[in-house]
């Protein structure tokens, strides 16, 4: 596997917070490993090259002889640098004063930009928006049937016209004013960004309709081409932003900075799945911090919500201080956790994780392994594993097909960890029993929130963060060392999701 | 101690440890920040919750997405197919290689056609050579190396001369591309099953509309069965491509068992004396586990009865970056990919990144896309696709 960005990083700024001083030949070291870092994530050559000399000059110019640790000072620099060719800020949808708003859609063959299409109905849907999709791909046979079928799941109706896709684009125009319809979104043909006469077509219809937004759809997982793509497509269109797609699969991504940075337009939406909900306005400072290695909480949550439910998570979580953590619990665990995608995405992703944990290579046939060996045992040897025996041993392991040891080193490793977890949770146990009295009181405030917002940052209800600051003789040391920051951010995000049930 | 270090060490620094944190943390996020509702499971979860002072309570609906099969929508179409309806089965000048080429060639002389002219290779030039690799994707680990062993051959046979170097560089990666076998296996008297897999937008379906029609021309009797079952009219295009290329056909219902159909591939070409299946599978991130799986079950169940499974071929997108390593590495775990056929060639994209699969993973090309027609599926040739990249 790739090490990732964040590890890379990690250890780069590592090497230099151990010296004192940042001289020329120290941020000369960082850059040439940011330079195979970032090139190893697709970001274009030649923003690469922009990006260093624009580092390299901050770094070893007048900020050093600030206050800030050499090594703080340049993560700073990175990240600030990172996140303005990423785009700075989220994109705001101002709609036209004379309905319709009118949105086009272009991007290369396979770019994903139908499914966006649809996806970005969904969300103007989710706006409070009345849009309507237009299928002005002609040039595939079938192509406006998947829009149709998009456009009945998200429950927003498409118009199209056989014979021209020009044509199609302009009447959709009217159908919109006439239907009350106040956005509307024209898909069109698939293209090689070489193809004059497809650049061509697209070129008219957007004249025709004088889109209020152009997008450019573009895989996430595009390489160096990247740019010439997005500059071919800006020269015939002028575009407004880009829609990245494909985000969840594990490429880095850094065709988004080098599209940002070479045609100066936001990335303005990325989708992030395959269900039509899944996608959503990007978030710039989320990518750059990531890669960084402050750890994406954020994402990570959305991911963990998506697929886990959160009173059970608490159980198992008490349960698992309380001793009575099981192997089934494990097992649930694990299979939670495989959904969300590669474990190792998601220990980059873990806050407060030490970092020998981080550089380990999680294997996810490990996780299979693992899982056989569990699914082996009866179910009294999964709450009981001091149970196992040499004779269940040989049993279970030839019932997963590996070597007793296997079973023997899972069995050890869980009863360590159970032992470990237990010891905390007694210890914590007094000062639980005053919290839990605290809590009941409060129960029955801020009832009957929920109901649909706009996601993230509406009606916040929660008590702050600080409050939860961990007190003097608290038991969870490893827990409180997670910065108020992150736990913060956890808190918003559960929260938004919640409203969003 | 750290709490979580300590969890991570008994656990052995992996994946029960990792498992033991994210319980803890996924827990303790939930506790401590989001009003639960008041159930009775409030009671033990409350003890992770040692250092809130306050929680507020509330009653949210905590049925959050259960099964996200149903939602799943496709999310990228493959489109390079450009119909042509007046294209009949008559036998076309296999196009070359090189010839076809050109875009990419040129853009590479861009690049390194200056570099001829040099009389003295200094460290700007060797620069500029790893650059030129770097931008056609070839990946930047795999063009220092590259770099770096060329730079030793030339001081070794002491040239600076540009040409020279630069017939070196040709030669070191006609290495690490000589010698594989890139013919195509077709077992005689046997049903013998293709099947073509890859991400999302490569161009599956279209390719094996294209070859479903060289097959034929060269005297085979090929069926296409639409694995794509997820994809809406997935099946209809493969559909008209079959009939295109005539070649019979064979489909599922929408959202149906991708390998029930191709089960069905394979006992319909027995029937019909069809000696090859064209097995067409749903675009499929490799990171999403649970798809990779019924991948896996799809060639298993590909290889029953008749069937003999002769060929996997991922289908890579030539502007894919390095995260094609990534989809090589996971497609041939899950499936044994015994080929890659590299789509999109024509645009400005140089598909670099097949070099580093080839020479690191030893999977060869088999087959490039160099165009939207139906003719534009060609062989893969090696020595010239380098050549081509330096002239």
């Amino acid at each position: 596997m790739f090490q990732s960005l964040t590890n890379k990083f990690e250890g780069i700024f590592e090497r230099l917070s151990k010296k004192g001083v940042l001289s020329e030949a120290d941020v000369d070291e960082a850059l040439r490993e940011i330079r195979i870092a970032l090139l190893e994530a697709d970001v274009n050559l030649s923003v690469v090259k922009s990006l260093r000399s624009r580092i390299k000059e901050r770094a070893v110019g007048e900020e050093v002889h600030k206050a800030l640790n050499p090594a703080q000072q340049v993560v700073k620099i990175v990240n600030e640098e990172l996140t303005a060719s990423l785009g700075g800020e989220t994109i705001s949808i101002k709609y036209a004063s004379k309905p319709p708003t009118v949105v086009m859609m272009a991007g290369l063959q396979g770019s994903g930009k139908t499914t966006s299409t649809g996806k970005l109905a969904k969300w103007f849907k989710a706006q409070g928006r009345n849009p309507l999709l237009v299928g002005a791909d002609l040039q595939r046979p079938a192509a406006v049937d998947q829009l149709r079928t998009l456009g009945e799941q998200v429950g927003v109706p498409v118009f199209s016209d056989p014979s021209n896709p020009v044509q199609a684009a302009s009447m959709a125009i009217d159908e919109a004013r006439n239907t009350g319809r106040d956005v509307v979104i024209v898909d069109t043909a698939g293209r090689l960004a070489i193809d004059e006469v497809l650049m061509e077509e697209v070129r008219q219809i957007s004249d025709a309709v004088t889109p209020d937004y152009t997008f450019l759809v573009v895989d996430a997982m595009t390489g160096q081409d990247a740019v010439n793509v997005a500059e071919a497509f800006n020269d015939k269109l002028s575009l407004d932003g880009v829609i990245l797609t494909k985000l969840d699969g594990d490429a880095r991504g850094g065709a988004a900075l080098s599209v940002k940075e070479v045609v100066g337009k936001p990335i303005a939406f990325a989708g992030t799945g395959e269900k039509l909900d899944e996608f959503d306005l990007f978030h710039p400072d989320r990518m750059a911090s990531r890669i960084l290695g402050m750890g994406d909480v954020l994402t990570l949550i959305e991911k963990a919500e998506d697929t886990f439910e959160k009173e059970q998570a608490e159980e198992t979580a008490a349960r698992m201080l309380e001793g009575q953590f099981t192997l089934d619990d494990f097992v649930d665990t694990m299979r939670q956790l495989k959904k969300m995608g590669p474990l190792q995405n998601l220990v980059g992703m873990m806050p407060g994780l030490p970092k020998e944990a981080r550089d380990v290579e999680i294997d996810d046939r490990e996780v299979a392994r693992l899982e056989a060996i569990v699914m082996s045992m009866t179910p009294t040897e999964r709450t009981q594993p001091e149970l196992i025996d040499a004779s269940r041993r040989a049993r279970i392991a030839q019932g997963s097909g590996v070597n007793p040891s296997a079973v023997s080193d899972l069995v050890k490793q869980f009863m360590q960890m159970r032992k470990m977890m237990k010891r905390f949770g007694d210890a914590g146990t007094k000062k639980i029993k005053k919290n839990r009295k605290k809590r009941d009181k409060k129960k029955n405030k801020n009832k009957g929130r929920g109901g649909r917002t706009t996601p993230r940052g509406g009606g916040r209800v929660t008590p702050k963060a600080t409050k939860l600051k961990s007190k003097k003789g608290l038991t969870l040391p490893g827990l409180d060392q997670i910065s108020d920051r992150q736990l913060e951010e956890f808190g918003e995000n559960l929260e938004s999701m919640n409203n969003d049930q | 101690m750290e709490l979580l270090e300590i969890l991570i060490a008994a656990g052995g620094v992996g994946t029960v440890g990792l498992v033991g944190a994210f319980v803890l943390l996924r827990g303790r996020a939930s506790k401590t920040e989001l009003p639960t509702s008041a159930s009775t499971s409030r009671s033990t979860a409350t003890k992770t919750s040692q250092d809130v002072e306050t929680i507020d309570v509330d009653d949210p609906d905590v049925d959050l997405l259960e099964d996200d099969i149903d939602e799943r929508v496709p999310d990228v179409d493959v489109v390079d197919d450009k119909p042509e309806e007046s294209q009949d089965l008559a036998p076309a000048v296999k196009p070359s290689f090189f010839d076809r080429l050109g875009k990419a060639r040129s853009a590479f002389t861009g690049y390194l056609g200056g570099l001829a002219g040099i009389s003295r290779v200094d460290d700007d030039t060797w620069e500029d050579l790893e650059d030129a690799l770097i931008q056609a994707d070839v990946g930047v680990q795999t063009s220092m190396s590259l770099i770096e062993d060329v730079k030793a051959e030339a001081k070794e046979q002491k040239t600076e001369d540009g040409s020279e170097v630069l017939s070196l560089l040709k030669a070191r990666m006609h290495r690490e591309l000589e010698d594989k076998d890139r013919s195509l296996t077709l077992d005689d008297g046997e049903v013998n099953v293709w099947l073509f897999v890859g991400v999302n937008g490569v161009g599956k379906t279209t390719t094996i509309g294209k070859l479903g029609k060289r097959l034929t021309l060269e005297g085979n009797k090929p069926l296409m069965a639409a694995g794509d079952t997820f994809r809406a009219a997935a099946a209809e295009q493969l559909g008209m491509w079959a009939e295109r290329s005539d070649a019979e056909f064979v489909r599922g219902s929408e959202g149906g068992d991708p390998s029930s159909v191709l089960f069905d591939g394979v006992q319909a070409a027995e029937a019909r004396g069809c000696n090859i299946v064209l097995g067409d599978t749903a675009g499929r991130l490799h990171n999403k586990s649970n798809l990779m799986e019924e991948l896996s079950k799809v060639r298993r169940v590909a290889a029953k009865g008749a069937g003999h499974v002769t060929e996997v071929l991922l289908v890579l997108d030539a502007t894919t970056g390095q995260n094609g390593m990534a989809q090589a590495k996971v497609f041939t775990e899950a499936v044994d990919v015994t080929g890659v056929v590299l789509t999109k060639l024509d645009g400005s994209a140089k598909g670099g990144i097949v070099f580093a699969i080839e020479s690191e993973l030893g999977i060869p090309v088999k087959l490039v896309g160099l165009g939207e027609g139906v003719d534009d599926l060609v062989d893969f040739e090696p020595v010239e696709f380098v050549d081509a990249l330096f002239e």
